[in-house]
Formats: C-alpha cells, structure tokens, sequence
C-alpha cells in the first residue's frame, strides 16, 4: 500500500471541504494511504507571493519541513494553488542564497528534499488503471463532461513537471475509464479569475463566465475540476456569474474526487454532492444506472 | 449568444452569417465598452487620457536593474512579440498589457510601471510564461513589480492590496486562512461591506464556512515567521 | 638564416592602437633577423612590391609579416615571396590586428604582445623548410546531390560549361519545394510553369544523367578524384520501358495512404505520378502500401500495363560514380508546427501549414485549385495567417529568421483575394522582413491592394468556437489583445535543415551548425565552398533562402566547380601528415581517428604492418599527430619542433629566462 503524506489545504476545512473529504475516501479505496502533515499550517496562497517571495517560501517550507519530520519525502495535495506554492518554493530554495533567506524566516530549516505532488499526479501515476476499472460498480455511462483543470496545475511546465501545459490529459483519462463521455474542452488551462472574487468580482464574472460558456459550447452536462479556487468561482459564483452576463447557465461542477467516489461505489456522504452550489441531481441522473445482471 | 454588448460578441461573420469587412475584435478598445457588473472594465488610460511623453534620455537604470536582479530575468531579451498579452486572459482589466508593462520596465518608466493598475490585477496564470518565446518568466516580472510597488507604498487596485493584507493578516493569527473571519476583516478593512453579501445563505447553509478558525498549535511559529520577515526581510 | 621582419600598420587598423616602428625595431633584435621595417599597408601593391626588393637586396631567405589574420592575406603574401624567388613556405604570419589592436585598447601592453607574437612566428620561420605541392589529374564530371531548383540550375549551368553531371534526387520527381508552390513572389507567375522548362532540360541535356528515387550512399576520395556510391531505391517500375501513360496510376485500388506530394491532404494510390509535370515522368510503387508487395495479392497494375513494365522483384541497385567535384544541394525542410500546442497539435483540421496551403490553391492540388478547407469542404472567408511559427523563437530553438515566410504570406494573403473576392485575410506578424528587389512593395500592395489586415503581434492560442476557430493573439501597436473567429488558419512555417542532412555531411566531411545547415567557408567571402576541397554548397542547405538566391547559388557553385575542373592538373597543400616508419609500430589509431580516411596501412619490407599517408587525401588536421603514441607523425609545417619553438618564444623555459 502506497503511504504518502497529505496536505489538505485550508479550503479543505472550509469552502472546499467536500473535495477533502472525497479525496480521502477515494484514496482509501485506491490503496493509498494518505497520512497528514502534523500541524500544517497555510502555504501563503497567492497573497503571499505577491507581498514577497521569501515570506511566501518560508510559509511553504514550514509545511516542507514539518514533512521531513515525518521522515517521508514525498508529500501530495488536492489543491493546484497549495501545490503551486509548495513546488516553486521548493525550486526557488535550489538557489542556496536564497533557501538560506527562506529558512532564516523558520524556526525549523527545510532541507528542501520533499517533492510535492498533487493527488491527482499520484492517482495518475501510482494507480494502476487496470486496478481503477476492476473498482468501478457504478460506470459514469451517459454523462458528458469536461475536464478544466486551471491554470496553475501544469503550468509553467518546468516547476509543476506534470501533464502537458497546453492540453492536460489526466483528468480526461480517468473519466473516460470511469465511463463517462468526456467532451473536447478548449479552455482546460484557461484561468477562472483565481482569487479575485473578492476583490474584483467583475474579473471572476467575465473569466469563469467564458469558461461556461465554452462548456455549453461543447455540449456538457457538468465540469470536473480539480481546484478548490476554480470550484467555486464556477459554483458558487454561477448565479453572480448570470446576473453579471445576463445569462442562465445550470451546469453542476464537481470536483473529479466526488465522480470517482460515485463510480467506485463510495458512501455518499463521504462525496458531500449535497454541498455544490449548483444541483448536480439533474446530470446524475443522466448516469444510466448499471444493469441488473450478477 | 445572450451577452448583449459584452466581449463576447465575435463580430458579424458569426452572428448573421454575413461577411464583416472587419471581423477581428479588441479586447480593450474604446468602442468595445464591457457592460457588465465590472467597475473598471475599460482600461483608464483610454478614457480620455492625455498620453504620457517618456524621456527615453532620463531612463531609470536603477529600476531596470532591480527587476532584472530580483526576477533573475533578463527583461532585454523581450522582443515585444505580444505573445503574453496575447494570451492573458485579464488584459481586458488591465491599464497597460502585459507587453506594455514589460516595454516600460525595458525602457525604465519606473513611474508608470510601479502606478500601473495591471501589476496588481496579473493572476499569475502563467499563461505569459509558458508562452514566451525568449523563455522570460513574464509573471514573475508582474509579481517583482507589484512588490516594488508596494514598497513604494502604491497600491493602485486597493482592494487587492486589502484582500492580501487581510489573507495574510488571517494566516498570521491562526496559522491558518480562516475564511468568515478573513471576509470579516476585508469587508471593514476596504469598506466594501457588501461584498459577497449574495452568496452568505448559499455558502451557511451548506456549512461551508465554518464560525471558528482552526487554530493550530504552531500558529506561534507563523506569526514568528512574519515578525522576522518584517524585520529585516523586507529586501530579501 | 637571413630573415625580414614586416610590420603593417593597416592605416589606423593597427597602428592606432600599436607602436608599429618600435615593434619592427624589436624584431630587429631577434635571432636570425637581419632587416626590419614598419609599412603602411603590407598587402598593397607597393607594399609587396617592398617586401620583394627587400629579399632580392638583403639577400633574404626568410620573411615574416605581422598584420591581420592569415585567412586575410596569407595567399597575397606566399604569393609575393614566391615572386621573390623564394618558396611560398619560408614566410610565416603574425595576426596583430585580430589578436592585438582591435581588442587591446592600451597601446604599451598592445606593442610588447605585437613582439612576442612576431618573435613566435619569426622563432617558427627559423625552422621552416621549402615545402612543394604534389600535381594531380582530375575526373571531369560533377555530382549533384538535390534536384530543387538549386540543383538543377548548378546541374544545367555545368552541364552547358561542358562537365558530365550526375544529378541525384531523393524524391521521385526533380522540381523540389518549388514544384509544390502555386505562384512565386513578388511577380505572382506560375511557379510550376517557370520551372517546368527547366526540368525537362534536366532531362533532355545530353550531358546530364538523373537518377531519382536515389541517395548517396557512400564517398571516398578526395577533391578532383571522388568516388561516389549511389543507392537506386526500387520502384518496382522497369523505368526503361514506362512511358507514364498514367494507366496503372488509375486502375490501382490500394488509396489509403497519404500523399506527400499534397502535403498529406488526400490520399495517394500506390503506384503513382506524383504530379503531371513530373521530370522523370515514370511510376512508382509505394511499397509501404502496394497491396500486392504488403499482402502478396493484386497486380492489378501489371495487368493494365501496356508495355509490361511492372517489377514486382526488383531490387535497389548501387551505382559508383567516379567525379570530380560535388555540389551539394539538398534544400530544406518545414518546421514540424505540432511543437507549439497552444495551436491545437493537429486536433483542428482547419489549421494547416503554408506549403498544405499552396497545394489547395494550386490547380494541380487535390481541390483543383478552389479552396476548400479541410474540416468540412467549406470556402473559408476569414483567413488567418500566422508568421514565424518556427521562426525567430528560442523556446523552440529556432532563434533564425526563415527570410521568406514573411514574402510568401503576403502572396498567400493575395491570392486569398483573387480566389475568394469576398474573403478577408489577417495577417499576424512580429517584423515584415522584405528586403529584396520588389519585395516591400509586394507586401504593401497585399495590404493597400488586397486589404489583408496586418495585426503586429504573436498569436497565443487558438480554439475551436462552433465551426469556427478563435484566434486570440495580440495587436501590439493598439497594445491589447484581439480576436479573429477564423475559417481557416495558416501557419507560416520556417525552414529547418533537410532530414538526413547531417548523415550526408558525415559522408562529405562537411559540417553543419547547430541547426543543422551545412557550414560554408567564409560567410561572406566563400559562400558557396566547404571546408572540404571540391565539395560546394548551393541553395537552402546551407541556410534558409528564396528562390533566388537559390539559383544565384546554384549558378554560383556550377562557377565553382567549372573553375576547379578547367585546370589540367591540380596541385595539393604539402602540408600534409608524414609517418617516419623507423618509429611507427603499425598499432593503426592514427587510422582509427583520420576523419578523413587519408591514412592507409601498408607493409614495410619486412612485412611489419605501418601507417602511410595518402597526401592528396590529408587535410593537414592534424588529429594524428596527436594520436601516435610513438609520436612517429608529424604534420609538415606544423611539426612539434615548430610548434614548441613558438611555445618557448612566449613562454621561454626557466633556464633560459635571463639569456637574453
């Protein structure tokens, strides 16, 4: 059993607390043991970065460290954003001046020998796909989705060194296994307005509103996301999003955690559908349910 | 399409099935002006403003050089192909694009770069980046910048500048973002005591956010780690 | 010994920056030297002139000139020692002006290198020797490697200087890239009709033999006297019997693969013609398709056959041609654009290539001419053009400019119009490069004329919109962004170095650079000559160019070549490599590390296995030498005695030091 250090996230206690949660139980059911960072604490998120580059590494490599603690060298995270931070402090501390001016900021040095993952990146490549399909009791037959992954998760190509930066597959491959009719999504590294909801929604209206309707475009019944930020700039933000662009837009958006866990059979309370913002019942039910054979 | 005047309108080849003379778009031209809720949609420079005269001659050396050496970037090698605004889906924000911005820190405008309003509206999408034919990592140019920027005490978008404090301000404390609290703290912070105001029922009633931070035992460690950025890591 | 000592002052060149009377007064100073003098320019004619009165006055047997670099002027002065009575060998070259004046700018520490530079080379000349080339016959006839419009004009313009020419091609039909195009820049005529005539001269010159469906297999030997293998593909096609009546080529029922010709925009059938002006114009199996070669059952082209002419058993054939000299002329390829993903990768069928584009405007294409996008057979109406896809971009290390993709756009963009009155065109560019004859008049004429919309800005991404393609880049002069939903979009795709061309430059020991394209001599004053003597270069092989150019090339090297076989003899440079047998132990690394195979193992009359030089073969490189564990090679003029007296002159040895 692949055991592998977990980092949540602090929208994984809030906003996004369903895509924790099923990023949990279908890591359990996968066979990986995901182990949490003891006392983790925020990575900085984008604020950080943009007041400072040294602050912003050194609340990244706090969370490093309390990983080489745990003596493990791997860690993974559910979320692009945390992931981003953890990899670019991680490449910039290759500079020893400048690991010397993050870890001056710690109580703790990081020796900087962990590499951080997203969990996506480890299902994708720890998890046989054989062993996935043999899992699968309810197959997404009948539903048509589209994979966005954000801006952030692969690019730039040579710090996240995962995917491909223009045309990511990951999520399209695991879908498509589950059974569901993956539709060809143009805008899969397209940004969503990323943390500007609050500050300047407008920018979110008309970024994630595109998104939208470049999913109608290609006719899908839901998005699959593997981003906290992009979950809700496009779910709970939907209705903001059709006042601001006089539009109607029902697309349910979940996180990929929550349709593997469906596929594989998982509780329904560990997938939390019944915190997306938008009704997901409709596009469910276009899943045709398995026939009643065995 | 229902988006009225929006951007979105891609110009009568598509709607009517006719052939405009001139289909192409600008993204951030006067005569496309965004109706939506935006506030600042169309960019200011545009709205009437005299333009600026730069004294090539009087070229600040000393803001080239910083930003070269704190971005690791030789902003020399930008060939102004365009390649970045191109791509960047906040050009429509902005008040100069992306190559704009790259242009006047080529040609040492410290004033109009570190006033500018697109420093602090970059998404760091890394769109730039990716793209850039000569390999300049163009958003960390914009993010150099936006930190000379405010340390030069500018903050021409402030309610990002608000939002980051207040993010930080929460991280500090709790050792965690803390989410209600974090909008709390904008909300009087930037005055903007609406924001969002909409989405709290949706976002309760799903027990999003929850009413108590998840406070961490080495929150100490944190806030330690701001104390002594503020102490002398302000130039590191 | 007695040896003048010449400093040249290179009008302000050198002297500007060196104490040119006092360098010649410390020559004089030297072992050996017994006349020295400054002069204004060494290389003039009274400069010469100088040098000759002072050998045949002072009695000189020895001369040294302190100037530029010897790839300058070392001929110039062999030359006027020569005339001096003396052998061309006993003059010897200090550079002060590369290597002193033009990159020292402190004029004490500039005159004191300029002497020990001098005192090395007048401490080499102390132990030159006369030295005299050997005379060899030539093989008059030339190879030609490339049928594109290069290789044909240097083929033609040898054949009527009187040479026998070997022209070999790759393909099955001379006519290369240019056969493909539908009109040239900036005269917009029909470039198949121009070079048309020109192929069948290829085929009708009495002087000139044309193997195609051919390569170059293997090259020995050496300028004058090449020995050239060349393979003969099957095609399956007795070739002395097929008249290309064309009769197979439409009864065959194998289509499924791609033609190349078309750019891989149709499919082609297995045995084929590829287009109808074809030089020569024969069939030829595909035998990767051929159903009966593949699956063993068909024929159906044997049966149609009029003269009997299919061969489904023959074989490629090796053919050695012995030449003179060699043009290379192998052209270019396109940049493969599927290395820039945010254009789709090939997932939109509606984004093609310029050279995909040439053939749907073409009336020989597989449209007839009448463009017909390929996602649904529809006319486009906006047409999008993006430039240096592969050009001037070090992310995909092709930091070069192509040179023409910006003259041929504005001709697509053109024709744009005259094929589709009700069409607009956009063009996305960083710089319009046009300087040539007509050429800046050309692209503004497809924007004043045409009213193609010319956007200065890199495009971004493209992405699919209904049956559109949104093309997002940027408009850098109104300094934002833009859009174009597009019908159709054309990538303007550079040139890169032919595949198989460093191979081929192996087997001719001519270099290529880091991209791939053949080095030349001089780049400015040798363009069409090689490092390796007798082997030219003409066309794009040896760098991105227009069609022009590449028969100015091709004109220039048939100059070359039928300069070189006009003499009756010619002589090779003795400063070759000698092997003193006494010392050789016949271990043969001297053999192994040769890049140019001109050392051979012989048997002394003892039997005992030794290295021995072929002179005219030996490019004087000097790897041997380096290699021989018994330091039994040395290489004539450039011996190890030679070299370590230049050493000492610079750096004397410690016991020496205060000898003075």
């Amino acid at each position: 059993m692949l055991k592998i250090a977990y980092y949540p996230g602090c929208s994984g206690q809030g906003t996004s607390l369903e895509y924790d949660s099923s990023t949990r139980a279908v890591c359990k059911a996968l066979g990986v043991e995901l182990v949490d960072v003891p006392d983790w604490s925020c990575c900085g998120s984008t604020p950080a970065h943009t007041v400072n580059h040294v602050l912003s590494s050194a609340l990244s490599a706090r969370n490093l460290a309390q990983v080489e603690v745990m003596g493990m060298d791997k860690v993974t995270t559910p979320c692009p954003s945390c992931l981003t931070n953890l990899r670019t402090a991680a490449h910039k501390m290759e500079d020893p001046e400048f690991k010397a001016k993050s870890n001056a900021l710690l109580d703790v040095p990081c020796n900087n020998t962990v590499d951080a993952q997203s969990v996506l990146q480890v299902l994708a490549e720890n998890v046989d796909p054989e062993l996935i399909k043999s899992k699968v009791v309810k197959p997404l037959t009948g539903i048509k989705i589209a994979c966005y992954y954000g801006c952030i998760m692969n690019r730039p190509p040579e710090v996240m060194k995962f995917d491909h930066h223009e045309n990511p597959m990951a999520m399209d491959n695991l879908m498509a296994l589950l059974g569901a009719e993956v539709v060809p999504f143009p805008l899969k590294v397209e940004c969503c307005g990323a943390s500007y909801g609050i500050p300047r929604g407008d920018i979110v209206h008309k970024l994630s509103g595109k998104l939208l309707d470049a999913g109608r475009d290609v006719g899908a019944d839901a998005f699959v996301t593997a981003c906290p930020l992009c979950q809700m700039n496009l779910d709970l933000r939907q209705r903001q999003i059709n006042d601001a662009l006089r539009e109607n837009f029902r697309i349910p958006v979940f996180y990929y955690t929550q349709l593997l866990g469906y596929a594989l059979g998982i509780d329904r309370a560990e997938l939390g559908f019944e915190k997306l913002c938008v009704d997901p019942r409709l596009a469910l039910g276009r899943i045709k349910q398995p026939a009643q054979a065995m | 399409m229902s988006y009225g005047e929006s951007l979105y309108q891609f110009g009568a080849s598509v709607r009517g099935g006719g052939v405009s003379k001139r289909s192409i778009r600008y993204i951030a031209s006067p005569g496309t002006s965004f109706q939506s809720t935006g506030r600042f949609a169309v960019p200011y420079r545009k709205l009437g403003m005299p333009m600026q005269i730069f004294d090539l001659a009087t070229a600040d050396q000393g803001f080239i050089a910083e930003v070269e050496a704190r971005s690791h970037q030789n902003v020399k090698t930008c060939y102004q192909c365009g390649n970045c605004t191109a791509g960047c889906p906040y050009t429509f924000a902005y008040d100069y694009s992306v190559s704009q911005i790259m242009r006047l820190v080529q040609t040492g405008q410290k004033d109009a770069v570190l006033k500018s309003r697109s420093i602090w509206l970059c998404g760091s999408c890394q769109s730039c980046t990716t793209r850039c034919p000569n390999k300049i990592d163009v958003a960390l140019v914009m993010d150099v910048c936006r930190h000379m920027s405010r340390e030069a005490g500018y903050a021409t978008e402030r309610s990002v500048k608000v939002f980051a404090d207040s993010f930080l301000a929460s991280v500090e404390r709790h050792g965690r973002a803390y989410e209600l609290g974090l909008m709390a703290s904008y909300m009087t912070r930037s005055g903007r005591v609406f924001t969002d105001v909409d989405l709290a029922p949706q976002v309760l009633m799903r027990g999003k956010l929850p009413f108590k931070p998840h406070p961490i035992q080495g929150r100490e460690q944190v806030a330690r780690i701001f104390e002594r950025f503020r102490k002398g890591g302000k130039n590191a | 010994m007695r040896i003048g000592v010449f400093i040249c002052h290179c009008g302000s060149n050198i002297a500007g920056t060196v104490d040119c009377p006092s360098v010649a007064a410390t020559a004089l100073k030297y072992p050996d030297v017994v006349f020295s003098t400054d002069t204004m320019y060494a290389c003039s004619e009274p400069g010469q002139d100088a040098i000759i009165q002072a050998v045949k006055e002072k009695n000189l047997d020895g001369v040294v000139v302190a100037s530029c670099t010897p790839r300058m002027h070392e001929q110039t002065f062999r030359r006027a020692v020569e005339r001096a009575g003396l052998n061309r060998y006993m003059f010897e070259m200090a550079n002060i002006r590369e290597h002193v004046s033009w990159i020292g700018k402190t004029k004490d520490l500039n005159t004191g290198k300029a002497s020990e530079l001098v005192r090395m080379a007048v401490e080499k000349l102390r132990r030159n020797r006369p030295l005299t080339a050997k005379r060899f016959e030539t093989t008059k006839r030339v190879l030609v490697i490339g049928g594109g419009v290069a290789g044909i004009q240097a083929a033609l313009d040898c054949a009527d200087g009187g040479q026998e020419v070997v022209l070999v091609e790759r393909e099955q039909s001379i006519g290369g890239k240019m056969a493909k195009l539908d009109k040239t820049f900036p005269t917009v005529d029909c470039s198949s009709c121009v070079l048309g005539p020109k192929m069948v001269d290829i085929a009708q010159h009495p002087k000139i033999t044309l193997y195609t469906c051919s390569e170059v297999e293997s090259v020995g030997g050496y300028v004058g006297n090449f020995q050239v293998t060349v393979r003969r593909k099957a095609t399956y096609v007795d070739w002395t019997k097929c008249t290309g009546c064309g009769l197979c080529v439409e009864k065959c029922p194998s289509r499924k693969h791609p033609d190349p010709f078309n750019e891989n925009l149709c499919n082609a059938p297995s045995i084929n013609i590829p287009f109808p002006q074809a030089i020569p114009k024969k069939a030829a199996i595909n035998p990767v398709s051929c159903l009966m070669l593949t699956k063993g059952k068909c024929g159906a082209c044997a049966k149609v056959c009029p003269v009997k002419c299919i061969d489904f058993e023959q074989k490629d054939e090796l053919v050695t041609v012995d030449v003179g000299a060699i043009v290379v002329a192998t052209g270019y390829d396109l940049f493969d654009w599927h290395k820039y993903p945010q254009y789709g990768e090939g997932r939109y069928k509606d984004v093609i290539t310029s050279m995909q584009y040439e053939r749907l405007l073409s009336a020989s294409g597989p449209t007839g001419g009448h463009v017909k996008r390929p996602s649904d057979g529809k006319e486009p109406k906006n047409v999008v053009f993006i430039q240096c896809v592969g050009s001037r971009d070090k992310s995909v290390n092709r930091p070069y400019c192509s040179g023409f993709c910006c003259m041929y756009t504005a001709k697509q963009a053109i024709l744009t119009k005259d094929h589709i009155p009700d069409s607009q065109s956009y063009v996305f560019y960083m710089d319009i490069r046009s300087p040539g004859k007509l050429y800046d008049e050309f692209t503004r004429r497809a924007m004043e004329e045409y009213g193609a919309q010319y956007v200065r800005g890199r495009v971004a991404m493209i992405y699919p919109k209904g049956d559109k393609l949104i093309v997002r880049g940027a408009d850098t002069l109104a300094g934002t962004q833009v859009e174009v939903p597009a019908d159709l979009v054309v990538l303007a795709v550079g040139a890169e170095a032919a595949k198989g061309a460093v191979q081929l430059g192996e087997k001719l020991r001519v270099a290529p650079d880091q991209y791939g394209f053949f080095v030349e001599s001089h780049p400015k004053l040798k363009p069409v000559e090689t490092n390796t003597a007798g082997v030219f270069l003409a066309g794009a092989c040896q760098g991105p160019k227009d069609i022009p150019a590449s028969v100015g090339q091709g004109s220039a090297a048939a100059a070359k070549v039928l300069g070189l076989l006009s003499k009756a003899m010619l002589e090779s440079d003795p400063a070759v490599s000698r092997v003193n047998p006494a010392r050789c132990v016949g271990c043969g690394k001297c053999i192994q590390t040769c890049p140019f195979g001109a050392i051979k193992e012989v048997q002394d009359r003892f039997g005992n296995p030794k290295a021995e030089v072929i002179d005219t073969v030996c490019q004087g490189c000097g790897i041997c030498t380096v290699t021989c564990p018994q330091g039994a090679i040395q290489l004539e003029h450039f011996t190890d005695n030679q070299i370590l007296a230049e050493v000492n002159a610079l750096c004397p040895p410690k016991m020496f030091a205060n000898y003075e």
